[in-house]
């Protein structure tokens, strides 16, 4: 890739994702962009570029920007963070809210695994007030990774990953090499892209909000945006939880720490007045 | 430092599995078959034992089911390591008393994230 080509990919995904693209790693974002150039009917990615340049055509761009998204996930991915979410946010909330839907938004779900991970975790809730409803939302930027995360089908090797195996055989049916969740779980989950550095004014309120591995890819100035409009989403007694490498307080004061409780965060009370 | 014991009838996937463990701090011991495995852990239970399904001489399903029978056999947590992969087989593991269960082909992460599963790091 030239200097000109790898300057135009990192602008492209500042520009439309708030995407933090390292211009040195070049070896990166031909791996990435090299399975976008093949599908796209391009030789090479140098001639991927060339076409975009050429055309200029927005699903092109989009393409790309979603290429150099990173996916990394697994089921239960960070362990510690469910079991919190299993036995302490929700029967909290649903204590509080009865039989108000308790909504829950993964919301950089890559391929899944996260919102189904706490839909599985809704699915098996003991102790909740009854007549308790979680309602459980996944988004991405990536409509290649939503699509994925809709059909609910995983490799062996993914769901080997983070999913004890008890869950495996009571939530997945085995489909040829791979795994699929049951219907049940699969429709516990609605689907929408949205796009983290857009507006997200219109995003709707939610009691719980994932935003883990994810904030540390975008461009700072992006974060704090997003982690305020977060912040307009959730209830006062709502919870956003992040993963352990963000500090929200470093950004942005519109967050606090929840005790002791490792990414767990919450609404700062002054923050609406200040908004 | 915990003990596992590796029980599989291939040297190449023994060789391979004891690699992993050791990087996380086990102490191997290895059997070939599940006879060999049970004197084992008549002589000194293991603290984990990663556990093949199909074996000659006494298979592993045999094995898991004889051990949780002896004194002292419902310790180790035991975690399958197999080609089998029918969820009636996985079942079945279950009901025999295995604590978590890989399906082969596996590599270090998915060793190591199961045996977080089973309680062991």
């Amino acid at each position: 890739m030239s200097p000109e080509d790898i300057q135009l990919v990192v602008a492209l995904c500042k520009a439309r994702a708030g995407l933090k693209i390292d211009p040195t790693k070049t070896y990166l974002m031909e791996s990435r962009l090299a399975p976008l150039a093949r599908r796209e009917g391009y030789n090479s990615v140098e001639d991927l570029i060339a076409g975009l340049k050429l055309r200029r055509e927005e699903p092109l761009i989009w393409a790309l920007v979603e290429a150099m998204t990173l996916n990394e996930t697994a089921f239960f991915r960070d362990r510690a963070a469910f079991d919190q979410l299993r036995d302490d946010i929700l029967p909290t909330l649903t204590r509080m809210r009865g039989p108000e839907p308790i909504r829950i938004w993964s919301a950089a779900c890559a391929t899944g695994q996260e919102a189904y991970s706490v839909a599985m975790i809704a699915e098996e809730a003991q102790g909740l007030e009854p007549g308790a409803r979680i309602d459980i939302y996944g988004s991405d930027i990536a409509e290649r990774c939503l699509e994925k995360a809709q059909s609910g089908l995983y490799t062996q090797f993914e769901v080997q990953r983070g999913l004890p195996i008890r869950q495996l055989v009571r939530h997945f049916d085995k489909i040829e090499d791979n795994w699929q969740l049951s219907p049940r779980i699969r429709q516990r989950v609605r689907w929408r892209r949205i796009n983290l550095a857009a507006d997200l004014s219109a995003v709707g309120r939610f009691d719980v909000i994932l935003a883990r591995h994810v904030l540390t890819a975008l461009d700072d100035g992006i974060r704090r945006r997003i982690l305020e409009s977060l912040a307009a989403a959730l209830p006062a007694d709502g919870f956003l939880m992040l993963d352990t490498e963000v500090s929200p307080q470093d950004l942005t004061d519109a967050f606090r720490p929840v005790s002791d409780r490792m990414g767990l965060f919450a609404r700062n009370p002054s923050f609406r007045a200040a908004a | 430092m915990k003990t596992c014991l590796l029980v599989d009838d291939s040297r190449v996937i023994r060789k391979v599995a004891r690699r992993i463990l050791e990087d996380l701090g086990y102490e191997i011991a290895e059997a070939s078959d599940g006879l060999e495995a049970l004197a084992w852990c008549r002589a000194a239970m293991p603290d984990v034992i990663l556990l093949d399904w199909n074996m000659p001489v006494m298979n592993g399903l045999e094995f898991l089911r004889t051990l949780r029978a002896e004194p002292g056999g419902e310790e180790p947590r035991v975690v399958f390591c197999t080609v089998e992969s029918h969820p009636d087989r996985i079942r079945e593991a279950l009901a025999a008393g295995a604590t978590e269960y890989i399906m082969k082909p596996f590599d270090g992460d998915i060793i190591a994230a199961k045996f977080e599963m089973a309680g062991l790091t």
